[in-house]
């Protein structure tokens, strides 16, 4: 646990460091009732739940790429290891990790770029004690933003994978 | 006498679309009017009168454009249109000039077209014949006062407006000396919805965006279509059950199927110029290759095997190599192999990154997206020589080339709201417009000409 913390120390440092191409480290919450609660105890998630599993992440289960990149740096690594808390947690949950693409690559690179952000999630998953078996992956490339401006910030947002568990 | 005509009721009745013309071969004296796109203002300046096409008994038909008359007028708008909007020659009419008598479609007044400083003349006839319509087409030289080629094509009355598109690439071919392109079809797809969440869907069109036809729903996102060369099939993405596959679907069966029955994602579908082998890209644990497997089934061949993206991929007009994309140097880049895989090789040195390629139908060049800061069309040869740019705005991508390799079509993506459109654009680059299309538009994919 004292290794996490120290990781999660140097994460914030890095994700200052890093600002100009990634999007914070902590997201503002997104709307809606799941996300919007605190901790896993939290009024109406069920636990196990999709909406549990939200709320445990607090808002990584997303991580986030550079331009071009698929690489997991270490604050992708925080959130990909309360990820991996929460699916070890629940063994018989099963995933989804969705890959995507800022809007400035082309369509079909950008898919193949989305699969390959999926799976470096799903590998660091997997090495975290996470069964690949229960992890699958699909890429969007660049087909479902979730930030819809023309503009770095959104473009950062975009170049994401996002870990959905199935309920 | 350099022209034969058959008449058109001698044509088999059942055929669709029989061409029974002779063309004039071009002789020397004539100096057909021949040259590139790359210069070719002496033609591009010719200037044409188009009549109305005449009938010599105004009938109804089974087509959707009336009587025999009405259907002569749409002929000769669409052929006029046809060269208006694709930037070619100087089209007048069939509107404000004076209108031929059937007996004059194939000898006209010349003096009258002198006066009226016509170096060229387009005139037609349109006949009921049983059940379907003959069509001709005549091409006149003002000044010598001579036919230059003519022809006649009988179509079933749902592909009259082919008869347009025979006669718009007769005209254009021999002035030009460049191959037809007109009687064409185009897959694209059909964008609505916003921008977190279009609606894709695959549609077809004539290459005028007439016979407009949506083919799915948009219920599963649909990308980036490939016409096949016969026109009865066309290979496209879909994410139908969710995963991103490629499907052929059968346009007559209104039917589809899987290329390979992998679990993997599989993208980027493309065919080879004879219709035998379909190129694929799949990834496995997040690595992307390119694969070849027969139309008609069977065991894929893996072609790149190189860790990264490599993707997409074209063949050259003979089919013995395949240009194609890959980001192994760290960005993307175009590379050629050969059809099995061997000497890849990369060919594109110019800075930035170079994306979707596709080889000219002629041979001669490849369009590409290049990509610094803004993405824009460009060509290049096949050994990588001079990049020359076609477009400049800020996202255009995946040219497509038409069937004669003349003219490049490819989508543009506004910024800010991601609305995307069609558009096509020559090789001098100068003449660009916007296709028009019902709904939003991507991933255009332009067919060979028709069987």
């Amino acid at each position: 646990m004292k290794r996490l913390t120290t990781l999660l120390m140097l994460t914030g440092a890095l994700g200052l460091a890093a600002c100009a191409s990634k999007p914070p480290a902590q997201l503002p919450p997104e709307p809606g009732p799941a996300s919007s609660t605190t901790n896993m105890e939290a009024q109406g998630s069920v636990p196990g739940s999709q909406a549990d599993f939200q709320a445990f992440t607090r808002g990584q289960d997303t991580i986030f790429f550079e331009t071009d990149r698929y690489n997991i740096d270490s604050e992708d690594v925080a959130a990909l290891t309360t990820q991996a808390q929460w699916l070890l947690r629940y063994q018989a949950k099963r995933a989804t990790i969705e890959g995507h693409c800022d809007e400035r690559g082309t369509r079909e690179y950008n898919l193949a770029l989305g699969e390959r952000r999926a799976n470096a999630a799903k590998s660091y998953l997997a090495s975290l004690g996470v069964d690949a078996a229960r992890l699958s992956t699909v890429s969007y490339g660049k087909e479902r933003p979730a930030a819809l401006g023309s503009d770095e910030d959104s473009w950062s947002r975009n170049r994401r994978a996002v870990t959905v568990t199935i309920d | 006498m350099k022209l034969l005509l058959i008449a058109p009721f001698l044509l088999a009745a059942n055929t669709v679309l029989a061409q029974t013309a002779e063309q004039t071969p071009p002789a020397a004296e004539e100096g057909g009017l021949s040259g590139s796109v790359s210069d070719e203002n002496d033609w591009q300046d010719t200037s044409i009168a188009i009549t109305d096409f005449v009938t010599d008994a105004d009938v109804p038909t089974a087509t959707n454009a009336g009587t025999t008359a009405q259907l002569g007028r749409g002929l000769s708008r669409i052929i006029a249109g046809n060269l208006r909007n694709n930037g070619l020659f100087k089209p007048t009419g069939p509107d404000g000039l004076p209108q031929p008598l059937f007996g004059e479609v194939q000898a006209p007044n010349f003096g009258l077209w002198q006066g009226r400083s016509t170096e060229m003349l387009v005139q037609g006839s349109v006949r009921a014949v049983g059940g379907q319509i003959a069509v001709g087409c005549f091409l006149f030289d003002v000044a010598l006062g001579q036919q230059l080629t003519g022809a006649t094509w009988t179509v079933a009355p749902g592909d009259w407006r082919r008869a347009a598109h025979k006669c718009s690439d007769l005209v254009y071919s021999r002035l030009s000396g460049e191959n037809p392109f007109f009687d064409s079809r185009i897959a694209y797809i059909a964008e609505t919805g916003p921008k977190s969440r279009r609606i894709k869907r695959l549609a077809v069109m004539d290459s005028d965006g007439a016979n407009h036809r949506f083919l799915t729903t948009g219920q599963a996102m649909a990308l980036t279509p490939r016409y096949s060369p016969d026109y009865k099939s066309i290979l496209y993405l879909s994410y139908l059950n969710g995963n991103p596959r490629i499907y052929v679907y059968d346009i007559a069966l209104n039917s589809q199927r899987l290329i390979t029955e992998s679990r993997n994602p599989t993208f980027a579908p493309r065919w080879s110029p004879d219709g035998r082998w379909i190129l694929y890209s799949m990834a496995i644990a997040g690595n992307t290759d390119i694969y070849r497997i027969s139309a008609l089934g069977g065991a894929s061949q893996r072609l790149t095997n190189s860790p990264g993206i490599n993707i997409g991929g074209s063949f050259s007009p003979d089919g013995s190599k395949i240009v194609f994309e890959s980001d192994r140097s760290g960005s993307q880049q175009v590379y050629v192999m050969n059809v099995d895989g061997s000497d890849q090789r990369r060919i594109s040195f110019f800075g930035g990154r170079a994306a979707t390629p596709e080889w000219s139908p002629r041979g001669d060049q490849i369009a590409f997206t290049h990509i610094a800061g803004n993405f824009r069309v460009a060509v290049m040869s096949p050994g990588g020589g001079t990049l020359r740019y076609l477009t400049d705005s800020w996202q255009d991508e995946a040219p497509s080339w038409a069937p004669n390799g003349r003219i490049i079509q490819f989508f543009r993506t506004e910024r800010g709201s991601g609305k995307a459109s069609l558009w096509q654009v020559d090789l001098t680059g100068r003449n660009e417009r916007r296709l028009p299309t019902p709904a939003d538009a991507s991933d255009p994919a332009w067919g060979p000409i028709r069987p």
